[in-house]
């Protein structure tokens, strides 16, 4: 995980980098969302992740439990949670409401069929139902991030019920 | 692949989520595209392409072998198989036509490589009435034989066919291979016909929805390197690309206006997606679509006046028009089939290409005069159609319960075929304007 954020921002600068080559005109950089996300990411992993650390803090332990309950899934052509995705949803509001520092993101998929960029649509529009059902139970909007990945990253391949029923998704990414 | 910068860090190189190649050093992509048609015209014309004189068996581009595969991938010819031809003329004075008429060929291509391969003569015949329809000498210096070819084939198909042949374009599209966390998702343009396919930019994130800028100079396209969406903006000769557009929450399918200056783009601001038109030179933003559902999935007509769009403000996805001068008045343009996306204008703006729900997900076109809207495909997992800039064809991608694949099909619905890779996942094709000359 560290290493993937490393990467990132190795690839964000080289981004950046590639920016700032002679262009006609400037890249919009309004929005903070991605670099200012991957630079407060490589913080906490040092803050909290020490080399050498022997034991988890409690924080570390909360998310570990976390780990099985990291995932929303969608009934076709849904946006709503599920009556037993409930507790899923109130165990990760639960515990981003104790540590007022913990950041999640969001990230909203679909299955296959129909079009890529309307699929784009329909992933943001599950993660942003997370987000609220979240922000309902006392989660701050300045920790959660979402992003939609429509149907370009398939928890599982496979063009059947069974696949798709594993794809339509939001899932919670900590960073850390 | 290299980076400048980074040669020599291979194992950085290697896991570096995303790299804008240039394209001088543009790695070939691996699998290249094979052609297969699936479902033949019955009436295809056959024509005789005969091997061209001053050309080495086996050695450089087969001029003749190009022709012939342009012809077979338009769907409306058969050419003749080699093996029978009895003799091989290299011009018009050595074509004895009652041999060919006996091969059943309707027409016939001879020509010739000069010594320095500094040109390249083609002349094209009516078998029956023995009338020459083409005679040309092409300069071929500057140009690789293989794009001669192409343009032999664009002027063989256009007099024959009246519609001005495309084989000299490209298509640009997204091949995905190998299952996460490992999987690379590659921008690769090629010609037309599959050859030469060049990867533009890698990742291990997603890239999406690849559209050309209207000089064929330029790709606009998504990726999700860094973990959110950008679009941007690459020119193929240098590799040199520019972040356009990086606004929290979505950026999405990007689309030239028909003069190049502007984009359309889909945005969300707290998870409702609208479409936006980007003025390239100045970064102005307009806001098209304010209504709270998702819109996306702009197209231009050719005016640049109008968009068409995906929106399921209604429920569902149809498509939709808008004036750009009358942002207010959106207009609802499908209302048959529960799902209506991806609208594609043809080049001349009479019909409208889009990804419709019939039994499956498959490509529908609509005559925007008469409103008909006709299934043109047969699959499953039918979407992302592009016109070829004659029209005559759409280029789409297939996913029939496998790994994706493209697939080709004339826009009067008659033939099918398939273009597909020997490995990995092939999706979101593009067809390429005509080449600037």
């Amino acid at each position: 995980m560290k290493l993937t954020h490393v990467l990132a921002l190795a690839v964000l600068s080289l981004g950046l980098a590639a920016c700032q080559k002679p262009t006609q005109t400037k890249p919009v950089e309004e929005a903070p969302a991605a670099p200012a996300e991957g630079a407060t990411t490589s913080g906490i992993d040092q803050n909290t992740a020490p080399s050498g650390a022997s034991t988890l803090t409690a924080q570390q332990q909360a998310l570990a439990q976390l780990r099985a309950k990291n995932v929303v899934y969608f009934d076709y052509d849904s946006s709503e949670i599920p009556q037993e995705y409930l507790a899923v949803v109130s165990a990760n509001a639960g515990y981003l409401v104790k540590y007022p520092t913990a950041r999640v993101r969001l990230e909203g998929n679909t299955d296959e069929r129909g079009s890529r960029e309307y699929n784009i649509g329909l992933g943001e529009r599950r993660a942003q139902v997370v987000r609220r059902a979240l922000m309902a139970q006392g989660v701050a909007d300045a920790q959660m991030t979402t992003v939609s990945y429509g149907e370009e990253r398939p928890a599982v391949e496979g063009h059947d019920e069974a696949a798709y029923s594993k794809n339509r998704r939001v899932e919670f990414v900590y960073a850390q | 692949m290299q980076i400048p910068g980074v040669t020599g860090r291979r194992v950085l190189a290697q896991l570096l989520v995303l790299v804008a190649s240039l394209a001088a050093m543009a790695a070939p992509a691996r699998a290249q595209l094979r052609l297969d048609i699936t479902e033949g015209v019955q009436d295809a014309v056959p024509v005789a392409v005969v091997p061209f004189g001053g050309q080495a068996e086996g050695g450089s581009t087969d001029v003749a072998a190009v022709v012939a595969g342009d012809l077979r991938l338009s769907g409306r010819f058969a050419p003749l198989d080699r093996q029978d031809m009895v003799t091989r003329p290299t011009s018009g004075g050595e074509i004895r036509f009652e041999d060919w008429r006996l091969l059943k060929s309707d027409y016939l291509v001879v020509g010739s490589v000069d010594g320095g391969g500094t040109a390249v003569a083609f002349e094209l015949f009516n078998v029956q009435t023995g009338q020459q329809l083409l005679a040309e000498r092409i300069p071929a210096s500057g140009h690789d034989l293989r794009s001669v070819a192409h343009h032999i084939s664009d002027l063989v198909f256009e007099r024959l066919t009246g519609i001005p042949g495309a084989f000299s374009t490209r298509i640009a599209y997204v091949t995905v291979e190998g299952k996460a966390p490992a999987r690379r998702h590659r921008l690769v343009v090629a010609d037309a016909d599959g050859f030469n396919p060049r990867t533009v930019a890698e990742s291990g994130d997603p890239l999406m929805s690849p559209a050309w800028s209207p000089d064929g100079q330029s790709l606009a396209y998504v990726s999700f390197e860094g973990r959110s969406s950008a679009i941007f903006v690459q020119r193929l000769a240098t590799g040199e690309r520019r972040r356009v557009s990086a606004r929290a929450g979505i950026n999405g399918a990007p689309a030239f206006s028909p003069d190049g200056t502007r984009l359309a783009l889909t945005l969300s601001r707290d998870g409702n997606l609208d479409i936006y038109v980007l003025e390239l030179s100045t970064q102005a933003l307009t806001r098209i679509t304010t209504d709270d559902a998702i819109d996306t999935e702009a197209a231009w007509t050719p005016d640049g006046k109008t968009l068409y769009f995906t929106s399921d403000r209604a429920g569902s996805a149809q498509v939709y028009r808008v004036n750009l001068a009358e942002p207010a008045g959106v207009q609802r343009v499908t209302y048959t089939n529960g799902y209506n996306a991806r609208p594609r204008l043809s080049p001349d703006g009479t019909a409208l290409a889009m990804v419709t729900l019939d039994r499956g997900y498959r490509i529908g076109l609509m005559d925007l005069k008469t409103r008909n809207l006709r299934v043109l495909t047969t699959g499953s997992q039918d979407e992302s159609p592009s016109f070829a800039p004659n029209g005559a064809v759409i280029i789409y991608a297939s996913e029939d319960r496998g790994p994706g694949s493209l697939a080709m099909v004339s826009s009067d619905g008659r033939y099918q075929e398939r273009l597909s890779s020997s490995r990995g996942d092939v999706r979101e094709p593009a067809w390429s304007p005509y080449p600037t000359r």
